[in-house]
Formats: structure tokens, C-alpha cells, sequence
């Protein structure tokens, strides 16, 4: 059994090396050098226009209700759009629930007995009974196996949810601040976005923007929106600059602590395009209920033009790019790194770096 | 037996009763003040916890009135209350002020003195047949020192910005995230708290096992014993880590220590397992002594010994054991490896099976039982359910891969608020029912304690029910402000606080009038089915009961 402090460890020496990003240093300063090796990319390339948005530079994707946020009245899980998070949601839903439901309206049946057949009035005279050992095994055994029942899909769907990242996958970056979340693409050339609530109309100066209901509901609609690919598996990295924030998004069945000095990382493929909103969930300061979470899946092309509209590149593009560029100047390490980490081997054996990633998916 | 016990005079006890106390009650500020009766310090215990779920109680009624709507409509006005110019921010941090205090002084403040404090001071001495706790005084500074521990905790926010760091008090927000004297109070709060607790955890463990009366073994001793006896233990274990983590959290704050700041190579993580490490015994402790109630009562009300008497106890021995390694079910976002978190979901789902045993129980005392459905009986009973109700979410959310989704949402504040506000507040005021005649000699309306539990019953429920919607839904907790989505059920729930808040009126006027007025109560209000010891002496018990140690048959209890 590996020990959490080593896990954490080792974790953070692997991303290290498979993204240029530091487990120690706050997470801007890591992420600087990434920006400048992509920075040649950005200048070389022509402006090509955000697929997410319209001439005006409003949000395309308006927030649909029913899915990726919560819905008015509502008493159920948040529909699931991640094959872990369907196989989560089944978990409860059909196992869970159903069972616990039945274990409380059983005892309730019980008590309900008791109380009608052994009142007073209908049972003068109590026995004394005070020990039947048959029964007290079966009341014991029975719970134990049932919790067995429940153990068997429990441990593996979190088998599923740790299952790791493949090579291919994109790397999301989440970081937490207080009191908002910066993204990273450390894959992608090293994209950056910033992602503020988005304030009411009546909370901002005139000229300032606020929140429409394209945007999405109130408290959840973000100014920029994280763009993530459908049908790709994501990596996901959180970590933090200040206090321990958390990343989650219920449509996703993710939640993940933002932890400063750590990375923590998790896995899954969002299948359905759209619109997905999430919250803080790890008490943060202030303003912990203003840091929300909104991210649009689109198709990889989309997602590949938005990646060029930010000035990013794709891995082949940047592995690409970024061995000529070492050709030229063997005085950039974070461009070696990356090339190393992120060639498109369909290849089972990996490089030593992202080994060290995969073994260490304590997240 | 002991020094205690032989200090008893000669004399006849029954006609020179009156007499004997009147020579040997000190007078009003030596018998509350330099208390060292455990009766004594038992009432005081319980005027502490009441005083202190009034106070936590009113929080948590702020916290409703401003979670009935969406947006946020009282908290800028209320922190202009306390600190004139306060800012937007400062209106916000006051919110995380309110759900700190609220849940410290629910724990620290209210359960625990209430349970231990005050049912475990006024009868487990006389349950076990002996005259006081073995160490009288140091029951007292365990009671005095609460009482500076309290004042902290409540002076804090008058004296810098209020500590906003939840009850879990986690790095690095509570260390260089929330700067000011505040936190420092609060820590320093449950320092005094801790070891008040501490001391009363060595005083009942000395007490039950060396001041037994002749005959009564550990395996005839009453449950409520047992529960306290256990109880202590998980004090005495869990407490000092606590101290531990919060001292180092005191000196990362003060003198630049770095155990939990990761720029210094500190980790904010071994904060969360040392917490934990206290944080889930400490729910065993606010919930065990409930079972132990919940079992006398049950078996008064059916006049039927406890059915299983041995598995009983040995389930809570079990929940207490297994309550110490589980404690990482609480942080399983907070990027464990998969091995860790399949160790504690499993681990966590075998608590059900001892607590399984102790619902099956008690339903079985009742079976084939002669029932009364007194006040006492229909919160126990109230309490089984709610208890089962609260369990069973609790398996749900051992599955570290559904909690995932769960964790801090109000699917977790419905759950713990169903074992703790439904379950061991349940058990409380059965407790309370149970024993007021005998700690205060007078009987209280019955019809009056009927109603109460209905009221409230009604309450809590229309108030934490609709938490699990919320929480399935993906509200997160600790938010003042929530997405218009979540509006009706936190509507509702605002609600049913106004009920609960209800019967509580109903509760004081009840124990008031009592208190004036209430008819005389006998020594043994309950029947043929109250067998413990307690219920052989006056009601009120003497000033000091047991002056002759009573004897234990070989039938159980005396």
C-alpha cells in the first residue's frame, strides 16, 4: 500500500516532468515558460475567430436548462453526461436508493407493529424475553451481506473513476483562487483563461458586463467559459494558489480539491456537447458561493479551432513545433520536456514521465 | 470502598434525611460556584448546554432566515451591526462566521455538555451505585473551564472580523488565509473545551471502573454506563490529537511554524487527517450516551429488560473501535489514491452493522412488550427512525466513488444534521423527559411534552428533508447564496425551522411551569419497567445518595 504523503509525491514529480508546470511554485510561475514557448506559435499564426462565440463576441452555446445545472424544484441527481458519472448515477440510483429506501420503511413497519400490537392497552403483560441468539445472528450476517452486495459495484466504479488518462488525453488546469478559477492547457501551448462570475445587471457599472441568460443562471455564469472537447478523454489538474479550493461540476460527477502545492488529477470523457455548470465546494473565504464553474463542451474540431483561435496549438502540432524548436535553440528545457511528454505513440510503452503520472493516479 | 463512600455517617439515614442536607448543602455560592456534588455539577452542565443551543440555535435560525430566499438580503445588515463600514466582503465572511459558531457551539457547547456533562455527571455515579465521581473537583474545573472556553468563542467576532473557517477549522484558511485575533479565540476555545473534556473523560473512566457497587460487574452494568464509560475512552484518544492539530495550526499562525503551509514544505492535507482523526470518534461521542438513553428508555416504556443486553454493548465497544479507522471518509475529494479510498469506504460501511444491531434491539425490547407511550418513550422512538433515516444516507455516502458527488453538498449537511439534529438531539430530550422528575422532584405536563415532540418532530423534518433534494441537485453547503434553482426546498426548509423554533417555546414553557408548578413527583414515576438505580432514591435524589453502598443481586439490577 503506498503511502498518501509519497503519492502526492511522486505525483507531483511526474507532472513535472510530463507538464512544465511545478507542484511547488504557484501555479503562474509555472505556467510562464509554457507561455513563451507558445508564444512563437501564437505570432505565426493568423488570427482565426473563437468558434465559442459570435462576431460580437457573445457566448454561442446558451445555457439550456434540465442538464449541466441545477433544475427548479428539482429532487433527483443532475442528469449525467461522463461514463463514470452514468455509472455512478445508475449506482444510486438503482442500487443505492432503492435500498435505503426499503431498510428505513422496514423499520418504520417494524415500529409501527410494535407500537399497535404491543401497546399497553392490547398487551397487558410483557415477556421477558431478553435473548434469542438465532436472530441476532440473522440481524447481523444479513446487514453484513448486503453491505457486500453494495461493495462489489462501490469498489468498482471507484476502480472506473481511477482509471487513468490515457496519453492522448487533454490536460485541463485548474487552479484556485480566491475568489475565482484560472485554467491552463498545458497540451495545448500553454493556453490561459481566467474565469469570473458573472455579476448581475444591477451589481455592475454601466458599460461593465453582466450576466445574461445565455449566459447561464445567476451565481453559476462565468465571463469566460473553459472549453473542453467531447469524446476525448481529459486529464484534469487542480490545484491552487492560496487556500484549498474544490473543482466540481455534478454533470460530470467530479469533484476534485484545489489543494496550493499539491496536484491533484482525475479522469473523464464528457460525451455530450453543451453547456456544464459547477461551484467551489471546499469552504474558501469570502467569497467561496462567487467562484463558479462553467465549462462548454464542443466537437474536437471546434475545439481544435478554439484551441488556434487562443493562440494554442494541438499536441502533434506542438510536439512538432516544439522539436524544431529545440533543433534551434537546445537551451529550452520546458520545449524538451513537452515534446517529450506529448508524443501521439499510440504505443503502450510510455516515457518515463508520464509512467510516473499514471502510476500515481491517487488523482 | 473508597474514601467517598466511607465518609458516610452512621446515623439513620431516612428520618434525620432533611437534617443531614440541611447541615451539609453549602449555601448558593459555594453549592454552584465551588461545586463538587456531581449532581450539582451535573444541573450546571445542563443550564450550560441549554444556554448554549439557545445561542446556536438563534445562529442557525439567522442562517435560515437568510437562506429562505435567493440573493442576499440580512447579512450586510447584521455585520453593520457588529462593525460599522463593513464591507461587501466583510458581509460574506460573516456568513462563514455564523456556520462556524453555529456548528462549534452545537458540538462543543451544547451536545457534548448536555450527554456527558450533564446526563453522565447526574447519573452515572448513582446508576453504578456509588456516592460521587472519584474526582469531585476536578469534575468541577472540568465544567469551569468550559465556561472561559465559551466566552472565546463568543467574544471572537467582537474582537477582530469573526473566525470564518467552518468547525473544521481547515489550513491553510484558518492559518495565513484568515489573519486576526479571531481565529486565535476560536482555537484556543477548543483548547479549553478539549481539556475540560479530557478531564471529564479520566474522571468517568476512574469512576466506573473503581467505585462499582459490590456486585455490579462490568457485564450488569446499566447502558447508559456503558455508553459513557466508552464515550470517555474516545475522548481520551481523540481529543489530544485535536489539541495536537490546533496547536500547530496556533503556532503556524503565530510564530511561523510551517507544518501546514506548503511553501514552507508543510501539507494542508495532514491538518484534514488529524482533524478527522478526532472529527469522526467525535461523532461517535455525540451520538453513543443517545444510545444508551434511548435503551433505558425503551426498556422502561415496554417493561422489558433490554432485549440482547451484551450485544448492545458490545456494538457500541464495535462503533467505537471501528470509529477510529474510518476517518478519511470525510476528505475523499481530496485526491486520495484509489487503494486509501476503496480501504475507507469499506471500513465506513462496516459501522452500519453494529448500529444495525443496536435499531434491531431496541425494536426487539419492544416486541412482546406492554408499552406506554409517555414523553420520554415517543422521542426514543422518534429517535430510532430518525436515527435509521440519518444511518442509511450514511451508506450512500461511504461509497467514496458516489461521494465524489455528494461531498460537501447539503446531501451531507441532511445527513449529519438526521444523526445528530434528529439523533442524538432526539435522545437529549428524551433524556431530559425521562430523568426531569427525577433531577427536579417535579412532574412535567405531559400533554405539554406530547406536543413538543410533535412540533418539533414536524419541524426538523420539513427543515432537513429537503436538504437531500438540495443536495442531490448539487447544492453546495457553507454557501449563503445559491442558484434560483434551489429556491423552493431552502423555502421550505426556512420553514420548517419556524416550526421547530415553535416548539422550542413550547419545550421552555413546559419546563418552566413545571419547575413553579409541577406536581410532586415520587421516586419512581415509571413503573415496574424502570429497574436502575437511580429510580430507588427520592425525587430529587438526597445531596449525597449511597451513604451505604446498595448491594447487587444476582438478577441484574437492584
Amino acid at each position: 500500500m503506498r503511502m498518501l504523503g509519497l503519492t502526492s509525491i511522486l505525483l507531483a514529480a511526474g507532472m513535472a516532468f510530463a507538464t512544465p508546470a511545478s507542484a511547488q511554485e504557484p501555479a503562474a510561475n509555472a505556467a510562464a515558460p509554457v507561455a513563451n514557448t507558445a508564444a512563437p506559435a501564437a505570432v505565426a499564426t493568423p488570427a482565426i475567430a473563437d468558434p465559442t462565440l459570435d462576431a460580437t463576441g457573445k457566448p454561442l452555446t446558451k445555457a439550456a436548462p434540465g442538464i449541466g445545472q441545477p433544475t427548479a424544484d428539482a429532487i433527483s441527481l443532475q442528469p449525467q453526461v461522463t461514463p463514470t458519472g452514468r455509472e455512478a448515477h445508475w449506482f444510486h440510483n438503482v442500487v443505492l436508493l432503492p435500498l435505503i429506501t426499503i431498510i428505513s420503511i422496514f423499520v418504520l413497519i417494524l415500529l409501527l407493529w410494535v407500537i399497535v400490537r404491543y401497546r399497553r392497552a392490547a398487551n397487558p403483560t410483557p415477556s421477558r424475553t431478553a435473548h434469542n441468539t438465532p436472530i441476532e445472528i440473522v440481524w447481523t450476517l444479513v446487514p453484513v451481506l448486503i453491505l457486500i452486495a453494495i461493495a462489489v459495484p462501490s469498489i468498482r466504479l471507484l476502480a472506473a473513476q481511477f482509471k487513468p488518462a490515457p496519453k492522448d488525453a487533454i490536460t485541463l488546469k485548474a487552479i484556485g483562487n480566491q475568489w475565482f478559477w484560472s485554467y491552463e492547457y498545458p497540451d495545448n501551448g500553454g493556453i490561459q483563461l481566467t474565469a469570473n462570475m458573472l455579476k448581475e445587471q444591477s451589481q455592475v457599472g454601466k458599460g461593465e458586463r453582466f450576466r445574461t441568460d445565455a449566459d447561464g443562471p445567476r451565481l453559476l455564469a462565468t465571463d469566460t467559459r473553459v472549453v473542453l472537447p467531447v469524446g476525448v478523454p481529459i486529464r484534469l489538474v487542480t490545484t491552487a494558489q492560496d487556500v484549498i479550493h474544490s473543482w466540481a461540476v455534478p454533470a460530470f460527477w467530479i469533484k476534485l480539491d484545489a489543494v496550493p502545492g499539491k496536484l491533484n488529477e482525475t479522469s473523464f470523457i464528457i460525451e455530450k456537447p453543451g453547456l456544464y455548470f459547477g461551484q467551489c465546494s471546499e469552504l474558501c473565504g469570502a467569497r467561496h458561493a462567487y467562484m463558479p464553474i462553467a465549462v462548454e463542451a464542443v466537437s474536437p474540431a471546434e475545439f481544435a479551432q478554439w484551441v488556434k483561435a487562443k493562440g494554442g496549438t494541438m499536441p502533434n502540432e506542438v510536439a512538432a513545433a516544439a522539436a524544431a524548436e529545440a533543433a534551434q535553440n537546445a537551451a529550452a528545457p520546458a520545449a524538451e520536456t513537452n515534446a517529450a511528454a506529448e508524443p501521439a505513440a499510440t504505443n503502450e510503452t510510455a516515457p518515463a514521465a508520464n509512467a510516473a503520472a499514471g502510476n500515481t493516479t491517487g488523482n | 470502598m473508597t474514601d467517598t463512600a466511607i465518609h458516610a455517617h452512621d446515623h439513620g439515614h431516612d428520618h434525620a434525611h432533611d437534617h443531614h442536607d440541611a447541615d451539609h448543602k453549602p449555601g448558593f455560592f459555594a453549592r454552584w460556584f465551588m461545586s463538587t456534588n456531581h449532581k450539582d455539577i451535573g444541573t450546571l452542565y445542563l443550564i450550560f448546554a441549554i444556554v448554549a443551543g439557545i445561542i446556536g440555535g438563534s445562529i442557525s435560525g439567522l442562517m435560515r432566515w437568510e437562506l429562505a430566499e435567493p440573493g442576499i438580503q440580512h447579512l450586510p445588515t447584521w455585520i453593520g451591526y457588529l462593525h460599522h463600514e463593513a464591507k461587501f466582503d466583510d458581509a460574506m465572511h460573516f456568513w462563514n462566521v455564523l456556520i462556524t459558531a453555529h456548528g462549534l457551539i452545537m458540538v462543543f457547547f451544547m451536545v457534548m455538555p448536555a450527554m456527558i456533562g450533564g446526563f453522565g455527571n447526574w447519573f452515572v455515579p448513582i446508576m453504578i451505585g456509588a456516592p460521587d465521581m472519584a474526582f469531585p473537583r476536578m469534575n468541577n474545573i472540568s465544567f469551569w473551564l468550559l465556561i472561559p472556553a465559551f466566552l472565546l468563542l463568543l467574544a471572537s467576532p467582537f474582537v477582530g472580523i469573526g473566525a470564518g473557517t467552518g468547525w473544521t477549522v481547515y489550513a491553510p484558511l484558518s492559518t495565513y488565509g484568515e489573519p486576526g485575533p479571531s481565529v486565535d479565540m476560536a482555537i484556543l476555545s477548543l483548547h479549553l473545551a478539549g481539556a475540560s473534556s479530557i478531564l471529564g473523560a479520566i474522571n468517568f473512566i476512574t469512576t466506573i471502573f473503581n467505585m462499582r457497587a459490590p456486585g455490579m460487574t462490568l457485564h450488569k452494568m446499566p447502558l447508559f454506563v456503558w455508553s459513557v464509560l466508552i464515550t470517555a475512552f474516545l475522548l481520551l484518544l481523540a481529543l489530544p490529537v485535536l489539541a495536537a492539530a490546533i496547536t500547530m495550526l496556533l503556532t503556524d499562525r503565530n510564530f511561523g511554524t510551517a507544518f501546514y503551509d506548503p511553501q514552507y514544505g508543510g501539507d494542508p492535507i495532514l491538518y484534514q487527517h488529524l482533524f478527522w482523526f478526532f472529527g469522526h470518534p467525535e461523532v461517535y461521542i455525540m451520538i453513543l450516551p443517545g444510545f444508551g438513553i434511548v435503551s433505558h428508555i425503551i426498556a422502561t416504556f415496554s417493561r422489558k429488560p433490554v432485549f440482547g443486553y451484551l450485544g448492545m454493548a458490545y456494538a457500541m465497544v464495535a462503533i467505537g473501535l471501528v470509529g477510529f479507522v474510518v476517518w478519511a471518509h470525510h476528505m475523499f475529494t481530496t485526491g486520495m489514491s484509489v487503494t486509501i479510498k476503496m480501504y475507507f469506504t469499506a471500513a465506513t460501511m462496516v459501522i452500519a452493522v453494529p448500529t444495525g444491531v443496536k435499531i434491531f434491539s431496541w425494536i426487539a425490547t419492544m416486541w412482546g412488550g406492554s408499552i406506554s407511550f409517555k414523553t420520554p418513550m415517543v422521542w426514543a422512538i422518534g429517535f430510532i427512525f430518525m436515527f435509521t433515516v440519518g444511518g442509511v444516507t450514511g451508506v450512500v455516502l461511504a461509497n467514496g466513488g458516489v461521494d465524489d458527488y455528494m461531498q460537501d453538498t447539503y446531501y451531507v449537511v441532511a445527513h449529519f444534521h438526521y444523526v445528530l439534529s434528529l439523533g442524538a438531539v432526539f435522545s437529549l430530550f428524551a433524556g431530559f423527559y425521562y430523568w426531569f422528575p427525577k433531577m427536579s422532584g417535579r412532574m412535567y405536563s405531559e400533554f405539554l411534552g406530547q406536543l413538543h415532540f410533535w412540533v418539533f418532530f414536524i419541524g426538523v423534518n420539513v427543515m432537513f428533508f429537503p436538504m437531500h433534494f438540495l443536495g442531490l441537485q448539487g447544492m453546495p453547503r457553507r454557501y449563503p447564496d445559491y442558484p434560483d434553482a434551489y429556491a423552493l426546498w431552502n423555502k421550505v426548509a426556512s420553514f420548517g425551522y419556524l416550526i421547530m423554533a415553535l416548539s422550542m417555546v413550547i419545550f421552555f414553557w413546559n419546563v418552566i411551569q413545571s419547575l413553579l408548578a409541577g406536581r410532586k413527583a415520587e421516586g419512581n414515576p415509571w413503573g415496574e419497567g424502570a429497574t436502575t438505580l437511580e429510580w430507588t432514591l427520592s425525587s430529587p435524589p438526597p445531596f449525597h445518595q449511597f451513604e451505604t453502598l446498595p448491594v447487587i443481586d444476582d438478577h441484574g439490577h437492584h
